[in-house]
């Protein structure tokens, strides 16, 4: 029986070492995948799957470098961004994360998609000691222990601090209030729903009822109906776009007329209200922490018009409504902002830019900021809440800052 | 015509067989040694998917009942192992046969209901329980660690060996796949084997010639079941993570994919599925990252297409060219059993009811 | 009692989902004896063409009867390009090649026209009635209503008319069809086109509710599947009752029965299915299974 293991063979072999890269040249030595000319970076996204919507997040990243490049890139480097296909499963990211690290000797790997796909992965990441940075993902895992992870570190507010700041709002707007919860089933709705549960502990808030729901599921409206019937004024909806959508839905067409809190990842005036229509999302509280592009007020802004040109130019096909595209966008620059403060060529200095870090993007709300410190692990921690006013989003009050602990 | 032509069972087909082994033995030996880290745990992967895929062999190409479940029987010892490691001090190689005893058990308790439910009514069952797979891992998070997964540190290579993790863990799959892939080689060649064909094939006159049906159906699905469950257990050693997410339907449908791509009802196709299935998918999205779900599904028909009876079957054509080996199919070799699988397939293809002949 | 029977007419307005997918692949089965994995994914893909149509500025009607056309087309090349290759391999082999061509249309989906979910216009009307303390949603009833008509249209078809015997004969006995002058590749291939077709009617008028994505009627299937084989997976009739039945048993057990909650619904059509094949495997309606020794 002859062997066929030839035919595995053809892929080609990489020789064995896998001793850090560089050498060869004078100056500061570098580590793998940092030359003078070039950074390289790797990413892996759901781009198929049940979470391929998410996958719009690594075009609007791989866009904003493309126009850095076309500007001369950072540092005089320009950034490569290597992408790969983990379809939101675990062992799959692990596979890429792997690949981009030992096969592709990327830098450092950025804007890794998923809580369970990072979670399988950051040991292995932190123990290659490869920078991990700005993982797509809103768990508050990444920040809660820097030292047992030092590499990993997250961007957006996580959900816990989203959450905190809708129980801040209703203790001010509605301190009784019986609130219904719709949530995903998995990591993100948990967390989400248990840091609010937290931040309401002790107040007259009360949740009366939950209902969970799987991605793998059609619809939510069984759910939405049960809720309906729970007695509740107020409804915390925990889902992402497909599913807030059919929620909104559901309740438009019944009686309940709940104070509806919606969560961040759910708010997309494009990929929710317009499907359902836009009367029917009237009244809608949620929070932000980046510029909407549909917003009209930003029409004039200038990070808001780079944004616009720069994906028409760069990435024709996205659609720069998408807020994922914005979100990419967005951490694409905080990323381009570590490199520049990265005084040396290694992974280590890199870490000590993202540790340390006091800055503005321009496509962040006014006045939010990336910031770092030796105790602090969550860059951005402040959120806005706004309400939609049946045109558009209005953003309400001010930044509010709701630091994790 | 070929060029050389031996008996079965000669000294020389013995001798031929005896180098192909001695060939394959050299060849996944240097593996570890030849490439890099990456390539190696892609190996090690594999390595672990086919126990799994020769498991679901056993039950679908020998016992021919339709599984689209298995990836429940790889979960299911994949977190018995993790759950073990994670919360007890056992040593971790002891949870490779506790994660296939327990999953041994499992599959005799599916087993027994699948005595009465046929083709594609089980496919229906079998598909529903892989459904469900990772809603029930999160149902029961207090065991499981529900969204939040479960990670353990891997098995690192002893100092003695002198050897690189990921080599260390290639070979320990190694260890593990070899005995495993003899074992079922040697349950297919003896009686049972055939037994369990017959009864495939035709259970009626498998019953009047003295078959037990029930003990062998319900025994294959626990076997098969069995070599999910270790596989899951390596699996485990393998990523150090386990989440309800790494165990969709897309599991269960890679397994299936792989046995027949492979070759239903052979032993080595296992091998060669589990390396389809790995490697596949990444040049799919080498090839066009957006087009590699596209890739893949083509690839897929298109090796149904080509390679009726898998990739082994092919290769038996082409080996066939070389050397033509003659002589009984009655006798004990697993070549045998694979023949009579080739032809029992073709001829219940002509009598299956509702069937079409172009 | 109010709060039972609003459920239970929720249960039979997702059922009526349900239903509807079970028709094409009940269909699908009646004519070729194939249970075909990728008809959801076809019918999403019917619907996504519809959208298109919409889209650049077709009136809806005649958007929806282009994409059904186009299904029908559709199906009936799937049948003849993808399946016929394999016609006469055993159950598995063609299985294999149904699941490939269902990872191939949703990616194929996905790469032309994007993963986000969009909206799709109603066929039907809005808004709904209230009976009793009840609430009955138009397009519920509309949905329902569709499905009967293609129920009665099915059953005109195999009982009524040569094409429907065609069809039937080939999928019992192909050899012998052959016999008697039936083209068999054609009659395989109308088969095909017209459960391609009803698989469209399904995704246009779900999809309005549940929000057009490429992951549409992954959901879906596991529970069409449930109710085919639940009302028997050779009738038309069966399918959408049985369709009723899950849906209805989903909510019911969704809100009674407290382990089950929201989130496990999904063992409701497990254990159906297999309650159903324990006690009676050919279904409510379904006919007996003829083996050929």
């Amino acid at each position: 029986m002859p062997t066929a293991l030839v035919l595995a063979l053809t892929p080609a072999a990489c020789g064995r070492d896998d001793d850090g890269g560089g050498g060869g040249g004078g100056g500061a030595k570098a580590d793998p995948g940092i030359t003078d000319k070039e950074v390289k970076l790797g990413g892996s996204y759901p781009f198929s799957g049940p979470a391929s919507a998410y996958g719009i997040i690594g075009e609007g990243a791989s866009a904003y470098f493309k126009f850095l490049n076309a500007k001369g890139g950072v540092g005089g480097r320009k950034i490569k961004f290597i992408t790969l296909d983990d379809g939101y499963e675990p062992p799959k990211a692990l596979q890429n994360a792997r690949r981009l690290i030992q096969q592709e000797r990327v830098f450092a790997l950025f804007n890794v998609l998923g809580t369970p796909t990072n979670l399988a992965i950051w040991d292995f990441v932190n123990q290659q000691k490869v920078p991990h940075l700005y993982v797509a993902t809103g768990a508050s895992d990444w920040g809660k222990d820097i030292k047992a992870h030092p590499y990993t570190t997250g961007w957006q507010p996580n959900y816990v601090t989203e959450a905190k700041v809708y129980a801040d709002y209703l203790k001010k707007e509605k301190p009784n209030a019986k609130v219904a919860v719709l949530y995903q089933n998995d990591g993100y709705g948990k967390d989400l729903l248990g840091g609010f549960e937290e931040a309401i502990g002790g107040t007259d808030i009360k949740v009366v009822d939950k209902e969970p729901y799987n991605v793998t599921d059609p619809t939510v409206s069984s759910q939405v109906s049960r809720l309906a019937r729970s007695g509740a004024d107020t409804f915390l909806n925990i889902t992402t776009p497909k599913f807030s959508a059919q929620a909104i839905a559901t309740i438009a067409k019944s009686d309940w007329k709940p104070l509806h809190i919606l969560n961040n990842v759910g708010a997309s005036k494009t990929l929710v209200f317009k499907p359902v229509g836009l009367k029917n999302a009237k009244g809608i509280i949620s929070t932000a922490y980046f510029k909407d592009p549909e917003d009209p007020q930003w029409a004039d802004d200038a990070a808001m018009k780079e944004y616009r040109d720069a994906l028409k130019k760069h990435s024709p096909k996205s659609n720069p409504d998408d807020p994922f595209n914005m979100y990419g966008w967005s951490v694409a620059q905080t990323m381009a902002k570590a490199l520049e403060g990265m005084k040396e060529p290694t992974r280590e200095s890199l870490m000590e830019s993202v540790r340390n870090m006091d800055a503005e993007i321009g496509t962040l709300l006014q006045g939010n900021k990336v910031q770092t410190g030796p105790d602090d692990g969550y860059p951005i921690e402040a959120m806005q809440i706004e309400e939609f006013d049946g045109e558009n989003w209005k953003l309400q009050g001010e930044l509010i800052e709701a630091k994790t602990q | 015509m070929s060029l050389v032509t031996v008996t079965r069972d000669s000294l020389e087909h013995r001798r031929l067989r005896l180098a192909g082994f001695a060939l394959l033995a050299v060849l996944a030996l240097a593996i570890p040694f030849v490439f890099g880290p990456f390539r190696v745990s892609q190996f090690t992967l594999a390595l672990v998917y086919s126990i799994a895929v020769l498991g679901l062999n056993l039950l679908v190409g020998y016992s021919g009942q339709i599984s689209l479940g298995h990836g429940a029987f790889f979960a299911l010892g994949a977190y018995v192992g993790a759950i073990l490691l994670d919360r007890t001090g056992i040593p971790y190689l002891l949870t490779i046969p506790a994660a296939g005893a327990v999953a041994f058990l499992a599959g005799l308790a599916l087993g027994l209901p699948a005595l009465r439910i046929r083709g594609l009514y089980l496919a229906l069952v079998t598909l529903a329980v892989a459904i469900a797979t990772p809603v029930l891992i999160k149902r029961f998070d207090s065991l499981t660690g529900g969204s939040q997964g479960i990670a353990v540190p891997q098995p690192g290579a002893p100092a003695w060996t002198g050897l690189a993790d990921d080599q260390f863990l290639y070979l320990l799959a190694l260890v593990v796949a070899v005995p495993l892939f003899a074992l079922a080689a040697g349950i297919v060649r003896r009686d049972v084997g055939r037994a369990l064909i017959a009864m495939r094939d035709d259970e009626t006159a498998a019953r009047t010639m003295g078959v037990n049906l029930a003990t062998f159906k319900t025994r294959a699905f626990g076997l098969s079941a069995a070599y999910a469950g270790v596989a899951g257990s390596l699996f485990v050693f393998t990523n150090g993570f386990v989440a309800p997410e790494s165990f969709t339907l897309v599991v269960s449908f890679s397994f299936l994919a792989a046995i027949v791509v492979g070759g239903l009802a052979t032993i080595a196709g296992a091998l060669f599925g589990a390396l389809f299935i790995v490697f596949v998918p990444v040049w799919a999205s080498d090839v066009s990252t957006a087009l590699s779900g596209v890739i893949y599904g083509a690839a897929l028909i298109a090796c149904m297409y080509v390679f009726r009876t898998g990739m082994m079957g092919l290769l038996r054509r082409g080996f066939a060219r070389i050397v033509e080996v003659e002589g009984s199919t009655t006798g004990g070799g697993s070549d045998g059993i694979q023949e009579a699988a080739v032809d029992a397939d073709g001829a219940r293809a002509g009598a299956d009811a509702g069937r079409v002949r172009t | 009692m109010e709060r039972f029977v609003q459920l239970v007419v929720d249960g039979v307005a997702i059922g009526s989902v349900y239903g509807a997918l079970a028709l094409a692949l009940v269909l699908i089965f009646r004519s070729t004896g194939i249970v075909n994995f990728a008809q959801g994914e076809m019918a999403m893909f019917s619907t996504f063409i519809a959208w298109a149509l919409v889209e650049s500025g077709q009136p809806l009607g005649l958007a929806l009867l282009a994409a059904l056309a186009l299904s029908f087309v559709g199906g009936m090349l799937v049948e003849r390009l993808v399946i016929r290759p394999v016609e006469g391999e055993d159950q598995l082999t063609i299985l294999i090649v149904t699941l490939g061509l269902f990872i191939l249309v949703n990616s194929g989906a996905g790469w032309i026209w994007g993963f986000e979910n969009r909206a799709f216009p109603r066929a039907l009307p809005g808004g709904s009635a209230d009976v009793a303390g009840v609430r009955l949603s138009w397009e519920s009833l509309g949905i329902l209503a569709v499905l009967l008509v293609v129920v009665g249209l099915l059953f005109l078809l195999f009982q009524r008319t040569k094409l429907g015997l065609a069809m039937r004969a080939v999928a019992a006995n192909p050899a012998s069809s052959r016999l008697v002058g039936i083209s068999v590749g054609r009659t395989l291939m109308i088969g095909w086109g017209l459960a391609a077709l009803i698989g469209a009617v399904a995704g246009v008028l779900v999809a309005p509710l549940l929000f057009l994505d490429v992951n549409l009627m992954g959901g879906v299937l596991v529970y069409s599947f449930a109710a085919a084989t639940l009302g028997g997976f050779d009738s038309p009739k069966g399918a959408v009752i049985g369709g009723w039945i899950i849906g209805v048993a989903e909510t019911l057990a969704g809100s009674y029965i407290g382990f089950i909650g929201s989130d496990l619904t999904i063992l409701v059509p497990l254990v159906i299915i297999l309650g159903v094949l324990l006690v009676r495997p050919t279904g409510l309606y379904g006919s007996p299974e003829v083996v050929r020794a």
